[in-house]
């Protein structure tokens, strides 16, 4: 009966069993919620619809027919949501180790110069490939270096992010702003002259179905970049880092992990995916950069982040919805007025942030019902 | 002795068959609860025994599965929390709950505010109040002072006036004596007879067995969510009641100090830890550690004992490179390491169980497996990627060598119980190689059985030649396990002894300042 007590530990011990949480509630808790909130906020437009006089099954069936249901619409969908998807990673990453990266905008902006002056200081008849990589390059270059900068006074000095990426975002824009309207437009208008190496093809390159949208092949870049994302946070070393410096940074520094070093990288990088951005408009759209054509995008990342609950391939799937209702927005004008879809974007960001932890906790208790 | 209870009359608490699942996990089942008014009742069991479970159902802050809740009689079965409080059931919880920018006074009112006429808060009415409360029981405390200033033994005794002001006639008090020094616990000791003698009834939830022997008329036993035995203090004894909550036979080791356990002088492969006049400010300026300066050789235990608040943390904090030094230096194994990084640490040779298991040794998203590797995560990686097989290995093996439970690698530390997150840390720490430990309240909060467990481990490397600083607020555990004890007080070392010259008595003088001694 009595055992020695130092050998009763492993005598008694039971046998290991690697017992994942099952993959159908994994679904469901990662699901469930977000559709939920959608749902209230399908609810909050019907009550909008009806209150300018329409049918909202008409509105929201128009809704539909703009954007997934033809190819142009599609394709205008990805190209919005290939933006949202790079700002939203941004945010997302910074938020996984615990900092809110609210320059966006600046970055995403500083990309797209950065890409269109590459671009434009190429040769005519550089190959594609090496045009685009080095316009890629030096768009994540800037984006990482507007973002070093709120990294480096934070580490440094203690200086809050979200503060320091604010202000620099006025400072970012207004400088761009100076070069473009100062040394580098064409006359009459607020950009600069199109590029002549580094284009990235469009869908409709590839496909005539898209014809007229301005999807292109950023879109693969985005995809692959959530990828690598999601590969760092979850399978390499420095995403176990930069993860455990978000949840517990007492800890991370416990585990001797340099808590500053990581703030360093998770903002640099940050910016860098922002900035990666930038191509979606320079070099897949318009071919060249236009002062303000980063606007909004940067903060919609923060929405975006939020409703993906800061998972790369959540991002992705926030960023193709939230395209969605800008675009459909246009779709429905005629009806009611577009803004109603900013109203709905509000909507879903509010119903995420209250209604997700709710919900997450009735279907646990569901759960718990359904065990006992 | 004058035990006002009697086995006859109405109970003042009753709980029968009381069943409680949280999913697949029963945290009561069919436990039992029969306390006598007027009595000091001890409930004990290991962590996740259930107690605290059954307290909450108590207390209306969660229903059972089934069972039967009584209340001197009254059927009370899944009231709420407000009704239990209108019935005089008051739970001092084991995490204060107090607003710490308010007074004594305000915090006691919260909730029930003393109203004049015109002004929300008759200020003036509350502090008299609480004054003549506060006399009426002996928990002496002046009601105008800040919460923040209050040392923890104060803070403990706004906590069980707070519940009495509440008019509170059955008190459920949660491991109250875990942060207290020695005096404090005595004054504790008398206000809770006090109580007693004037026909309050009292619930008391406790791992340490010399309370339950030295306080409780009658002692309930749980282990794994039932109620396994009910028994009068007079009539056993602490290893029967140890028995009763493990289920084995257990070792006191932590009791007093009978018999020294077993050392084999263990090889000598390292040059141990030395720290040379060290000083460390706090961040306020003011000096928290002043000139303390020791060496822990190899199979050696330097046990450090002290009230807390005399600079243990900051300590064991500076040696492991979380916290600056004013000055000093120290060596690991031979290494200078005084400007070296944490990281730098773990390779000269230093495992470190962190005091705050829940703030600093876990992290609590984490799984077991990640937890596993904390801080000696480049080991796990290739080319910066980390090799998932040779993690989950890893973890299987932790796992199994200390006994973690449920033994899942998967399971996120945080649904993990106290003891079983502490044996997540030291299977970490004590796992590898390593020839310095800084072992920091390393069974806080754990259950006897996993307090043995760790004890074992503990002597168990000082046998392999490991050096360990032991840093503890349980004077038993310190006194049990040590080579050598030193007494810290107000940032420097009272005294250094032998642990065979050392005792209770003596090293509470040191701790309290009355003793003033000649340490190196």
């Amino acid at each position: 009966m009595s055992e020695s007590s130092l050998g009763s530990a492993s005598e008694k011990s039971a046998q290991p069993v690697i017992a994942a949480v099952p993959w159908r509630e994994r679904a469901q808790e990662a699901l469930i919620p977000p559709l939920v909130a959608l749902l209230v906020a399908l609810i909050c437009g019907d009550l909008l619809i009806l209150s300018y006089g329409q049918s909202p099954a008409g509105v929201y069936r128009l809704l539909l027919e703009g954007t997934w249901g033809n190819a142009y619409g599609f394709g205008q969908v990805l190209y919005k949501a290939t933006t949202l998807a790079f700002t939203g990673l941004a945010v997302s990453f910074g938020l996984r180790a615990g900092l809110f990266n609210i320059g966006g905008e600046s970055q995403l902006a500083a990309g797209g110069f950065a890409a269109a002056l590459t671009g434009l200081a190429l040769p005519v008849g550089t190959p594609l490939i090496i045009a685009l990589l080095l316009c890629i390059i030096a768009a994540g270059c800037a984006g990482g270096v507007v973002g070093a900068v709120p990294a480096y006074l934070k580490t440094r000095f203690g200086a809050h992010e979200v503060i320091v990426t604010i202000m620099l975002n006025f400072i970012v824009l207004a400088l761009l702003n100076w070069f473009i309207a100062g040394h580098l437009h064409v006359p009459e208008t607020l950009h600069t002259p199109e590029i002549h190496a580094g284009v990235l093809p469009r869908l409709s390159d590839l496909s005539p179905t898209f014809h007229g949208s301005a999807a292109n092949l950023a879109l693969v870049v985005a995809l692959l970049v959530a990828g690598v994302v999601w590969f760092y946070l979850f399978r390499a070393r420095g995403g176990y880092e930069l993860r455990a410096v978000g949840l517990q940074p007492d800890a991370a520094e416990y585990g001797g992990i340099s808590v500053g070093r990581v703030w360093m990288r998770a903002l640099t990088f940050s910016g860098v995916i922002a900035g990666i951005g930038g191509i979606n408009y320079v070099l897949g759209y318009k071919h060249y950069y236009e002062d303000g054509f980063a606007s909004g995008a940067g903060f919609l990342g923060i929405a975006v982040a939020l409703v993906g609950r800061n998972h790369p391939f959540g991002v992705l799937l926030a960023a193709f919805f939230f395209a969605t209702l800008s675009q459909g927005g246009l779709a429905i004008h005629a009806f009611v007025p577009k803004q109603m879809m900013d109203v709905l974007q509000g909507v879903v960001i509010i119903a995420v942030a209250t209604a997700v932890p709710e919900v997450r906790r009735v279907l646990r208790g569901a759960r718990k019902r359904s065990d006992a | 002795m004058s035990n006002a209870s009697a086995d006859s009359g109405v109970p003042a608490i009753r709980m029968t068959g009381i069943d409680k699942s949280f999913g697949a996990i029963w945290a009561n089942r069919g436990a039992s609860l029969e306390v006598m008014p007027g009595e000091i009742h001890a409930l004990v069991g290991e962590n996740g025994a259930g107690k605290s479970t059954l307290m909450r159902i108590l207390g209306g802050l969660m229903k059972p599965d089934a069972g039967r809740v009584e209340v001197n009689g009254r059927d009370v079965t899944g009231w709420s929390t407000n009704d239990a409080i209108t019935a005089g059931i008051g739970i001092v919880h084991q995490h204060f709950m107090l607003v710490p920018t308010l007074t004594v006074a305000e915090n006691l009112v919260l909730g029930c505010e003393p109203k004049t006429r015109i002004v929300a808060l008759d200020y003036r009415r509350a502090a008299d109040d609480v004054r003549k409360l506060s006399s009426d029981t002996g928990l002496v405390i002046a009601p105008d002072r800040l919460v923040s200033d209050l040392s923890v033994g104060e803070v403990q005794r706004v906590e069980i006036l707070k519940v009495l002001f509440r008019g509170a006639k059955i008190l459920v008090l949660d491991e109250p004596t875990a942060v207290l020094s020695p005096p404090e616990v005595r004054e504790l000791w008398t206000v809770l007879r006090g109580l007693r003698d004037n026909g309050a009834t009292i619930v008391l939830i406790t791992h340490r067995l010399d309370e339950v022997v030295e306080l409780s008329g009658t002692i309930t036993v749980m282990r794994a969510g039932e109620t396994v035995e009910r028994i009068k203090t007079s009539e056993t004894t602490p290893a029967e009641i140890a028995r009763a909550m493990v289920g084995r036979e257990v070792s006191l080791s932590a009791g007093k100090r009978v018999q020294p356990l077993a050392r084999p002088e263990g090889p000598k492969p390292n040059q141990g830890l030395e720290a040379r006049n060290l000083h460390i400010m706090s961040p306020r300026g003011i000096r928290v550690v002043d000139g303390v300066s020791f060496s822990v050789k190899p199979g050696e235990i330097l046990g450090i004992a002290g009230v807390e608040g005399n600079g243990q943390t900051e300590l064991v904090e500076a040696l492991a490179g979380l916290r600056p030094l004013f000055s000093g230096d120290i060596f690991i194994d031979g290494v200078d390491v005084t400007r070296r990084p944490v990281a730098a640490r773990h390779d000269a040779g230093l495992s470190h169980i962190p005091e705050d298991r829940h703030r600093r040794g876990l992290i609590l998203e984490y799984s077991v497996a990640d937890n596993l590797i904390l801080g000696v995560q480049k080991h796990f990686a290739k080319r910066g990627v980390l090799d998932k097989d040779r993690v989950m290995e890893h973890a299987l093996e932790g796992i199994s060598a200390f006994d973690i439970r449920p033994p899942n690698p998967l399971l996120a530390a945080r649904s993990l119980s106290g003891g079983n997150q502490q044996k997540v840390v030291i299977a970490r720490e004590m796992g590898r190689n390593f020839s310095v430990l800084l072992a920091s309240q390393p069974t806080r909060g754990v259950d006897v059985g996993a307090i043995e467990f760790i004890h074992a481990q503990l002597l168990e490397a000082r046998a392999k030649g490991k050096a360990i600083l032991l840093v503890s607020a349980e004077l038993n555990e310190v006194l049990a396990l040590s080579d050598r004890i030193a007494v810290m007080y107000r940032g420097k070392f009272a005294v250094v002894m032998p642990a065979s010259e050392a005792s209770e008595e003596v090293l509470g003088e040191y701790m309290i300042g009355t003793k003033k001694g000649n340490a190196a």
